[in-house]
């Protein structure tokens, strides 16, 4: 049934995903790579060569902060899994029917605000003369001010917070296709709690656990604001560097190198983290 | 541990506990930002000197409310100028992709899918960075080929919409196709038979069946446009949108017209984020 005019609508249709992938996405992308290969020599001058990577692994402070940067998503993700799993689990298997729904929007309400309202509030709370310290000095727990902001236990914070739906939503959702009577069936063989949770409940949840992570970990990874506003002005976050090279030193040959070795880890990860868990990125994103 | 098997009373309350923690761990940030609104003094901060309604209608400095914040109020213009473009362009590439993906088969057609899902595992600031050098690499060969000015293709407020529209279609794709493949299509089938055009039983018959996903994923694109940070930061030029302009504000310190804005913020996205359920939920009813 391939007539002429059908033919004409599969292109019209065609037209707008190519256009919109081709010059928002592929082509920037490809670009980005050729400046972050070319060295500048001279005014409007420029060497193809690979010395932004190299000054990237020479100078210490640029591969530390990749590395922290890393390593701290990676804790963020466990936590988030961590704080998160039983919260998913008791909006799954404990509540039923219009508790559920409430519990579920009150987790999403959040996430409908600003992320840069979420990390003000997460501000206000824990600056020296915020909430938290000051309801310490009225229990008397402390006797002067604290400051809490400014160090990698307020980053991890807020970062949590930023992330934990898209950890709780997929956790959910597989949950929630857990038959009761399987856990009623490991209970009656005889199952403790632990072994239920090892053995029934954690292997069914694997691919929401897999989507959850992968989510947050780049949320985590590509964050700008959290880091920068919670984290102070030396908080160094490798978005940041980028941000620096780009704007405010106006050197982006070298800010496109560390673009790219940053989707290069991003990418890596999701890779790493589907193949470890045997699903495909349409099965994960797509839903 | 379910309801039906039995558990001992100290573990369930634990666990109730924690469940009660975690919520208040979501609730507090955006309850203090919310307090905060309403505190008679210029710091965001405690102590509480009194209740005050300055943050919103104030006009006299330092109480310069939000409906008299030059600013802010233009921002707030800029952000929904930015988010009325990307909602309006994103549903419509994504209708089209839509009904691509899912009417349609040809070759090439799983891998063009996972480019479509490319965007949700790029961070946003490489999307950013990355457009950026690409529209000024094309306006400079333009301008050293031409001797014209092509300011478009500099930061400024089109590129934060192509930006935005970059990744946020996704989304758009996503939410309309899921809505598409509930569609019976021997009700077009019948629409034909009873003499309709091809495309006058799309307008007549399948639109309006979409109408709820197509709805329901403009309001979450208005959404996502006007809090989009990461990628807006790398593009915007002169005029900035909302979250730009608070950031700045927030960086060097600044009065409770800040928590004015947040809490008009939270209010207005609560109502929009229920709003894009309620449509996505009669969508699966119908």
């Amino acid at each position: 049934m391939t007539s002429d005019r059908s033919k004409l609508g599969f292109y019209l249709l065609l037209a707008p995903l190519l256009l919109w992938l081709v010059l928002l996405i592929i082509l920037p992308h490809i670009g980005l790579f050729f400046v972050s290969i070319s060295e500048k020599v001279g005014v409007r001058q420029y060497e193809t060569g690979l010395g932004n990577y190299a000054v990237f692994f020479n100078e210490p402070l640029y591969w530390r902060t990749f590395a922290r940067t890393a390593i701290m998503s990676i804790s963020t993700t466990a936590l988030t899994l961590i704080l998160g799993f039983p919260i998913a689990y008791y909006i799954a298997k404990m509540t039923r029917g219009r508790t559920k729904t409430t519990l579920f929007l009150m987790c999403l309400i959040p996430f409908w605000v600003s992320e840069l309202v979420r990390t003000f509030g997460w501000m206000i709370l824990l600056r020296e003369t915020g909430i938290v310290s000051n309801a310490l000095q009225y229990l008397g727990l402390t006797a002067g001010p604290v400051e809490f902001l400014y160090n990698d236990a307020a980053i991890m914070v807020g970062l949590v917070y930023t992330s934990i739906l898209f950890m709780i939503v997929p956790l959910v959702t597989t949950l929630d296709s857990l038959d009761d009577s399987m856990i009623e069936a490991g209970y009656d063989l005889g199952g403790t709690g632990v072994s239920i949770l090892r053995e029934i409940i954690i292997p069914h949840a694997m691919p929401g656990i897999v989507s959850g992570c992968i989510v947050v970990f780049m949320l985590s990874l590509g964050n700008y604001l959290t880091p920068i506003l919670l984290g102070g002005k030396d908080s160094l976050w490798f978005t940041g560097l980028i941000y620096t090279q780009f704007i405010t030193r106006f050197n982006w040959e070298l800010g496109s190198a560390f673009g790219f070795l940053l989707l290069a880890l991003s990418s890596g990860i999701v890779f790493v983290g589907l193949k470890l868990s045997r699903q495909t990125l349409s099965e994960t994103m797509g839903r | 541990m379910i309801p039906t098997v039995p558990q001992s009373g100290v573990l369930k309350w634990s666990y109730r506990a924690y469940v009660t923690l975690f919520f208040v761990y979501l609730a507090l940030p955006l309850s203090v930002v919310c307090a905060f609104a309403f505190n008679d003094s210029v710091f965001p901060s405690l102590p509480w000197e009194g209740f005050t309604l300055d943050w919103f209608f104030g006009d006299e400095a330092p109480f310069i409310g939000v409906f008299h914040e030059r600013s802010i109020l233009r921002s707030i213009g800029t952000s929904a100028f930015v988010a009325v473009w990307v909602a309006g362009m994103a549903v419509s590439v994504g209708t089209c992709n839509a009904f691509l993906f899912v009417r349609h088969s040809f070759r090439g057609q799983g891998f063009l899918y996972i480019l479509m899902l490319l965007p949700l595992i790029i961070p946003g600031v490489i999307l950013g960075i990355s457009i950026l050098v690409f529209s000024s690499s094309v306006a400079n060969t333009l301008e050293d080929a031409t001797g014209l000015w092509f300011d478009g293709l500099r930061p400024g407020l089109i590129l934060v919409i192509l930006g935005q529209f970059s990744f946020i279609t996704t989304f758009a794709t996503l939410v309309i196709s899921a809505r598409l493949q509930k569609f019976d299509q021997s009700l077009e089938e019948a629409a034909l038979n009873l003499g309709a055009t091809k495309w006058g039983a799309v307008r007549q018959v399948t639109l309006p069946f979409l109408l709820p996903a197509i709805l329901g994923a403009g309001v979450v694109s208005v959404l996502m446009s006007f809090e989009n940070f990461n990628t807006t930061l790398m593009l915007v030029g002169s005029d900035s949108p909302l979250t730009i302009t608070m950031f700045d504000k927030l960086k060097h310190g600044s009065t409770p017209v800040l928590n004015a804005v947040s809490l008009l913020l939270i209010v207005c996205s609560a109502l929009l984020g229920l709003m894009s359920l309620l449509f996505q939920g009669r969508g699966s009813k119908g």
